[in-house]
């Protein structure tokens, strides 16, 4: 639909009759916007939990429907099916605003209730009860976070829940929508200033030549017009060392990337490796320089976009330590290394720059995001509130603009397959009171953090002759690392867990599939095949 | 709208809203310490009594709806009795000393006598008072005020809980509760003189339900539950507010975009709190965003 973010507000759920949580643990992964679903559960509202694991976000939920990793597409179509089946379509909405449904519904008919509960392991009855929960509630909400978006077809992922609010109109109206909650605080905000290798600030496509002529002006230079790489497309660039130099950034890929073996490999390969970052992490101890850098959010002037579009100021209220420096300060020092004068600009002076060039950000002033406690886009002028909500024009009469369309896309099991050598399915995700690969939660001593383990399920220990607290070896087909066993109650038998957040004491990301999504470039974090051995024996046990 | 009039002068104010909206709608400043805009009103305190036309007994305004007509008194001999006897009770019971600037106001205007009830009688052994069983209270000799002092209870790097200061208004426990973290870790227990806020059967807080979330502190008045960092520089004698700065800002982890409140002193982050009139938190974090701060201050050495 265009530029990518979340379609509703988080008030938006106070009023809102059904909710689907799918691929998320809101609970722990944002619990503020928790807090608000929280409202709607006491308002009366129904949730639904789609998740292979039973979450602390699932104990919440009227049903929760406990599907088998990477099988989301086969659900989804299962619940478009059904709600087809039921005559639950919302008609009107599909034959005015959308296109393709034809299609679509031949192809989702081959996902019967029985078919969808033998590929995804959920009671027929779920299934049919989400799908009639969403398409009879007067407004609902779907989000979903990175149990979505971590897999091969993270795309066809996302196309598979757009398909349901399509045929339920469940999106442009306030109360109805479409929500993926940002893992990262400026996630949305790096998305929005064009930090994508196929946009420039505002999601105008870089291969339009007359958006990239008006930046060009703008900015007196010359865009090159081809979309550039991401992430995953530049570890391949570097693998066939068409790309040898490499400035990241604020991000620490040695410990975040899927493979963490091929990564180190790739990085240690360059030719050249400057890191920018507030920490000396694994990924700047590999670099050539290292440029200290101001932490963005409390030494420094700026803004960040929220998961629901919401641009907010962040301000500086510490000097940064020692010799670092705020990010604009190196960059500008930079240009200047490299030929081009841009002054010592201050932040809002880059921000009215991009308020020029991006017309969704248009209006929102310093003055105005200071007085209304941050600003929704699109805001294209300094008379416009906000938008609360994205879409309208959806339900106006002819619609304005395109229609949406359905896409058809179909089940495709994780790429790291499950086989008798690699039997069991390890899944990954966070904990309430860390973050990521731990370099900022490592700083506070969080009186509920214990050592990282390897979650499994009693049923599964004892088949697997495996104690509660017991050392095995975990083998992927990329690499084995040494792990601690917990016994948890929210698994069911076959499925592990474990997160990334102490890579230093437990290198998951060792285990992880680097397969990746062909147009997120997002690895398949997901869903790994594992093998757990016993240590004295190294016997292979499990499945 | 609804008119209301409020010490003899006719105020307007939306249907639904509250005699203490009256109150506040006409700027008359009216005590209250278990009243908070984000949180349902529990009557725990009794001191935004306010006597109505036609009522019985003293009505507490921050939680009864405002009808048309409805004639308010606010600083009758009435209403100023009770809520000295109110704030004398407290005070002599509990410590105030870090209590907000309002309540010590408050203290003045009343002409509260802090002492009125004799000396405060010996402090409570550590955690004895929570072990205490309902029904078993007994009464002081009357020489001696009774109190809710005990030692204060320090477990971990994240906040301390000064049960000396707690006066009972039960924000923690509706903040923790379906109010905003619907957590419920937390609850009042015992009866009488004896209540006290408690975890389930009285656990330690790394083994209750916790999550840590601090909104409990984040809506105590009195100081009962401070930050350890504010803790701890209050007892080196280095806290000093007059010094300190504060800055919001949006918190620096997940994609939620919640607004913190950054309380500097010395170029050291000493406590985050979150604004109660922001749409995004109503002043409510969570465990990273209000503790897991220190992470930008820990960097300067390596």
């Amino acid at each position: 639909m265009g530029a990518g973010g979340g379609t509703s507000s988080y008030t938006d759920l106070h009023r809102t009759d059904v909710v689907i949580l799918w691929g998320s643990n809101a609970r722990e992964t944002h619990p503020i916007f928790f807090h608000h679903l929280l409202k709607a559960l006491h308002s009366g509202a129904r949730l639904y939990a789609v998740d292979p694991r039973r979450t602390s976000s699932a104990r919440w939920a009227d049903v929760w429907l406990g599907l088998d990793v990477g099988t989301d597409i086969a659900l989804a179509n299962a619940v478009g099916r059904e709600i087809i089946a039921a005559g639950l379509v919302n008609q009107e909405f599909v034959d005015q605003a959308t296109s393709g449904f034809d299609e679509y519904r031949a192809a989702v008919e081959p996902y019967t209730l029985e078919r969808a509960e033998r590929i995804t392991g959920v009671p027929r009855d779920a299934i049919r009860s989400l799908a009639h929960a969403y398409a009879g509630a007067k407004s609902a909400q779907l989000c979903w976070t990175l149990g979505i978006t971590e897999h091969h077809n993270a795309v066809d992922n996302v196309l598979a829940l757009i398909n349901l609010a399509l045929l339920t109109g469940h999106v442009g109206r306030p109360g109805s929508g479409m929500n993926p909650l940002r893992g990262q605080n400026n996630v949305q905000g790096g998305g929005d200033m064009g930090a994508l290798p196929n946009k420039l600030p505002g999601f105008q496509d870089v291969e339009d030549d007359e958006l990239r002529a008006k930046f060009e002006r703008a900015w007196d230079c010359t865009i090159p017009p081809k979309n550039g790489w991401h992430l995953t497309q530049m570890f391949e660039a570097m693998e066939r060392r068409d790309l040898r130099g490499l400035y990241v950034i604020g991000e620490n890929p040695a410990q975040s990337e899927a493979d963490a073996d091929h990564t180190n490999r790739m990085l240690q390969g360059l030719d050249h490796l400057i890191v920018q970052d507030i920490f000396l992490t694994k990924t700047a101890e590999l670099a050539d320089v290292v440029l200290p850098a101001a932490a963005g959010w409390a030494e420094a002037e700026g803004t960040v976009t929220s998961s629901e579009r919401r641009v907010q100021r962040v301000r500086k209220a510490l000097d940064p330590p020692g010799e670092a420096r705020d990010d604009v300060d190196i960059l500008c020092e930079l240009a200047k290394r490299f030929g081009h004068d841009w002054g010592q600009p201050a932040a809002e002076e880059i921000w009215d720059e991009l308020r020029g060039l991006s017309p969704m950000h248009g209006g929102m002033s310093y003055a105005r995001l200071e007085a209304l406690g941050g600003i929704q886009w699109p805001c294209p002028d300094e008379d416009h509130p906000g938008s609360t909500y994205l879409h309208g024009r959806l339900w106006k009469r002819p619609i304005e603009g395109r229609v949406a369309p359905f896409s058809v896309v179909e089940d495709v099991p994780p790429a790291d397959g499950l086989t008798d050598e690699y039997p069991v399915r390890l899944t990954t995700g966070r904990r309430l009171d860390s973050y990521n690969t731990g370099v900022q939660s490592g700083g506070f001593a969080s009186p509920i953090r214990r050592p990282e383990t390897l979650d499994i399920c009693e049923a599964d220990g004892r088949r697997w002759g495996i104690a509660d607290g017991e050392r095995v070896r975990v083998q992927s087909r990329r690499s084995a690392i040494e792990m601690t066993v917990r016994y948890v109650d929210n698994l069911r038998p076959g499925l592990t867990f474990t997160t990334f957040h102490f890579p230093d004491e437990v290198e998951t990301n060792k285990l992880t599939n680097p397969a990746w999504d062909q147009r997120s470039g997002t690895a398949e974090f997901k869903a790994a095949a594992i093998r757990i051995e016993k240590l004295e024996a190294a016997v292979g046990v499990g499945g | 709208m609804i008119d209301v009039t409020v010490d003899g002068e006719v105020v307007q104010v939306p249907e639904g809203a509250t005699l203490l909206d009256a109150c506040r709608t006409k700027g008359v400043d009216t005590p209250t310490l278990c009243y908070l805009e984000t949180l349902t009103p529990v009557n725990a305190c009794r001191v935004c009594v306010v006597e109505l036309e036609g009522s019985r007994t003293l009505v507490p305004s921050c939680s009864r709806a405002a009808q048309p007509g409805d004639v308010v008194q606010t600083d009758s001999p009435r209403v100023r009795h009770s809520r000295k006897l109110v704030l004398e009770l407290l005070a002599s019971s509990v410590d105030l000393s870090l209590a907000s600037g309002d309540v010590r106001r408050w203290v003045d205007r009343y002409e509260v006598d802090t002492a009125r009830f004799g000396p405060a009688a010996a402090p409570a052994a550590a955690d004895e008072r929570d072990g205490r069983d309902s029904g078993h209270h007994h009464a002081s000799d009357g020489a001696t005020a009774e109190t809710v002092a005990q030692p204060i209870k320090i477990h971990d790097e994240m906040y301390v809980r000064d049960y000396s200061k707690c006066i009972l208004c039960y924000k923690c426990v509706e903040a923790c509760g379906d109010d905003a973290q619907n957590t419920f870790a937390i609850a009042v227990a015992g009866r009488g003189f004896d209540a006290r806020i408690s975890t389930e059967f009285d656990r330690k807080l790394d083994q209750s339900a916790c999550v840590y979330c601090g909104n409990c502190i984040g809506v105590c008045p009195t100081g009962a539950l401070v930050f350890k960092s504010e803790h701890d520089l209050r007892e080196a004698g280095t806290w000093d507010e007059a010094k300190q700065t504060m800055t919001r800002t949006v918190c620096p982890y997940c994609g939620v975009g919640c607004n913190l409140e950054l309380h500097v002193q010395d170029n050291e982050i000493v406590k985050v709190t979150s604004p109660m009139d922001h749409s995004v938190t109503h002043g409510h974090l969570c465990i990273k965003g209000r503790f897991g701060w220190q992470f930008v201050q820990n960097r300067g050495s390596e």
